[in-house]
């Protein structure tokens, strides 16, 4: 069988920004411009992350631009309460779902403080070790499920992270025990460089989800309108009982996998400027909101000088912080005295030597 | 012990059923996990009835998979629950690994104690029960040498109840390892009741004024008859059992060597980077001049854990231990 038939890509808005025809009920107006708002904050944070780089204000730095719509549509699925588990590239979904500015910026600048989420926010620390995520979801899950809870788990991967042992041990895992989980993966063709017929020979990531007998859903991770649908689903089965699903969010990343990197060296990047001028997920919502005569530009206006100022506002308070204060190395190892690190840290603090 | 305490004889591997039993009875968030821990009741028999009492809620069969086994456990844990893994010999434990260095480990640094993990991990180890390929390991130093990880290890059934239930009750991750030579190897009084042997605290198993024998696991008892052997020719020896490797016990380790001036470590890992060497920097660092010979290493070779056929020549015994107690007697 066919698995690209098998596993179509799910798009309800075009890249022109027309209705594909398929019916869902989360195609609005409201709603397109509250995906507006948050992919363009979206893609102003990531610039602006680039830019505090090149001027060495933060260290190394994932961008994500492409992939708003990905992360926002599923991010804004989600309710208080459920947890998520990002990547290193998923600044969007955490923002979107409430994690701090000031702490995601913070992380980037090499403090530790910037991992700690807000209050009542279950929004875990990138994770680099890849896919390793992606069992912390299915036990957070796990014991949601075990409480009576009906809430669930989102975590984010990659491409090459369905390669990777941990992957394919908490699918399994969560369709053994019918875990309440979202495995949520954004294809962007590449890790790193290694494109993806030399990750898998299969076609499509969804089909995987075949192996272990829970639904995989092929979405376009461009159309912001297809992905919320479709993890809205998944989010709603996982709730009432349904357990896992995988979703496969077809995208792009236009620019390199770090600021360390010249994405030029592996791949034609005029493919980058195709898919930005045809498959942009923003300029895809704004042509949408043209066709259906909701366009305002100087709404839109508003709603790029509002992104900008909260930015503006996140980095001077990131800034207020030259680095982290020395005892928050020693602080948080264990919950009780362990003598070797007591010491250390008194030593450090105290003997001279070491603090100079 | 107090004779009003009622107590019932039970092996090292009993001993640890009734720790978990004691624990899954008295905290609901206590969880037993692993491969064959239900209905099997572990390979070693450690889950003994567990499953029957506690049901398949709270004592899981796992998919086979380490990785998966202890990284859904660290969720499970970041999100209100106790979970108890059963690896089945610590030479499985390496593709759960990463899950144990990335993150059990550095989930409350990384959060600043927002998320813990509050994880036991328990692993059978070591040689001498005549187990096939990679079911000998003795890797307890790689593990010590993880920030944020407590490593501890009974020798006896009254501290395997004991550091078992402290360990489970430990607000942080804690790698418990079971010396599978002596898993049954006798029965000793074991009280019915909960009770806790606290982590970081050494035992003083038999005390002399010439040398100081620090050991674990399995190796106790061996550095225990060395000792006795040697007592008859003159020969006094503290014996230690240093219960945790991780954090070790500085006081005990610094007292006994400044009585005795002379000190061997005992363990099965491989010399090279064995525990040992924290004990010998804990005497450079607390009694340098109080030492009159150099510290003396009995260990396990740099080599792979042979076949059985060979695994009585790698292990030390009575008679290397006792070498040992001669030369630095008479050094």
């Amino acid at each position: 069988m066919d698995m690209n038939e098998k596993f179509p890509i799910v798009q309800l808005i075009t890249g022109d920004g027309r209705r594909t025809g398929a019916i869902s009920e989360n195609i609005t107006i409201e709603k397109a411009k509250r995906f507006y708002q948050h992919m363009v904050f979206s893609r102003l944070f990531d610039r602006k992350a680039v830019n505090l780089q090149r001027q060495g204000r933060i260290g190394t730095y994932a961008p994500f631009e492409g992939q708003e719509a990905s992360q926002i549509g599923s991010a804004l699925a989600m309710e208080d309460g459920d947890w998520m588990f990002p990547t290193y590239r998923d600044h969007a979904a955490t923002a979107a779902f409430g994690h701090s500015l000031k702490n995601i910026f913070l992380y980037w600048k090499g403090c530790i403080e910037g991992c700690v989420p807000p209050k009542g926010k279950h929004i875990f620390p990138p994770s680099v070790p890849i896919a390793s995520q992606i069992l912390h979801a299915t036990g957070t899950a796990w014991a949601e499920q075990k409480k009576g809870t009906d809430r669930v788990s989102i975590v984010y991967f990659g491409d090459g992270a369905t390669s990777e042992g941990d992957f394919h041990e908490g699918l399994n895992f969560s369709s053994v025990f019918n875990i309440p989980v979202v495995f949520f993966n954004q294809n962007n063709g590449y890790a790193i460089s290694v494109p993806l017929e030399r990750q898998m020979k299969t076609k499509t990531i969804a089909q995987k989800a075949l192996a272990y007998d829970i639904p995989g859903v092929r979405v376009d991770g461009n159309d912001v309108f297809a992905v919320y649908d479709e993890t809205i689903k998944a989010v709603e089965r996982a709730r009432s009982g349904g357990g896992p699903t995988l979703i496969e969010a077809v995208t792009w990343r236009y620019g390199a996998h770090t600021t360390t990197d010249e994405p030029s060296k592996y791949r034609d990047q005029s493919e980058s400027k195709r898919r930005r001028e045809n498959e942009d997920p923003i300029t895809r919502v704004e042509r949408f909101l043209e066709h259906e005569g909701a366009w305002d530009s100087n709404w839109a206006e508003n709603v790029h000088e509002e992104a900008e100022q909260k930015l503006d506002e996140a980095v001077i308070e990131m800034e207020k912080t030259i680095k982290s204060d020395e005892s928050l190395m020693f602080d948080h190892v264990f919950g009780t005295d362990v003598w070797p690190v007591q010491e250390q840290k008194h030593r450090f603090f105290y003997e001279g030597s070491e603090k100079g | 012990m107090s004779t009003a305490v009622n107590t019932k004889k039970l092996t090292i591997v009993q001993a640890i059923t009734d720790a978990l039993r004691e624990m899954l009875a008295e905290d609901e968030s206590v969880l037993v996990l692993g491969e064959d821990v239900g209905k099997n009741g572990g390979v070693f028999r450690a889950t003994d009835g567990l499953f029957e009492q506690f049901g398949d809620d709270r004592v899981i069969d796992t998919p086979l998979a380490e990785s998966g086994l202890i990284g859904s456990s660290i969720g499970l844990a970041m999100n209100g629950f106790k979970p108890v893994v059963e690896i089945q010999f610590l030479g499985f434990i390496y593709p759960g690994f990463n899950q144990l260095i990335t993150h059990a480990t550095r989930i409350r640094t990384r959060t600043q104690s927002r998320y813990t993990v509050p994880l036991t991990v328990r692993a059978p180890y070591g040689s001498g029960v005549r187990a096939p390929e990679i079911h000998s390991d003795s890797t307890e130093a790689l593990f010590t040498h993880i920030p944020g990880l407590k490593v501890v290890v009974p020798s006896n059934p009254y501290d395997a109840k004991g550091l078992l239930i402290s360990s489970i009750k430990d607000p942080d991750p804690v790698l418990f390892l079971e010396p599978m030579k002596i898993y049954r190897a006798g029965k000793e009084d074991v009280p019915t009741e909960s009770y806790s042997v606290p982590l970081g605290k050494a035992s003083v198993k038999r005390t002399g004024d010439d040398v100081s024998i620090f050991a674990w696991g399995a190796m106790v008892r061996v550095a225990e008859k060395a000792a006795e052997e040697a007592s008859k020719n003159g020969m006094h020896c503290d014996v230690i059992d240093l219960r945790t490797l991780y954090p070790l016990d500085k006081d005990a380790i610094a007292e006994s060597v400044q009585k005795t001036g002379r000190a061997i470590i005992v363990h099965e890992a491989p010399s090279t980077g064995g525990v040992s060497n924290d004990v010998i920097e804990i005497i450079n660092d607390t009694s340098f001049l109080f030492m009159r010979a150099p510290i003396k290493k009995v260990t396990g070779y740099d080599t792979p854990v042979p076949l059985f056929t060979l695994e009585d020549d790698y292990a030390p015994d009575e008679k290397k231990i006792y070498r040992a107690i001669e030369e630095v007697t008479r050094f």
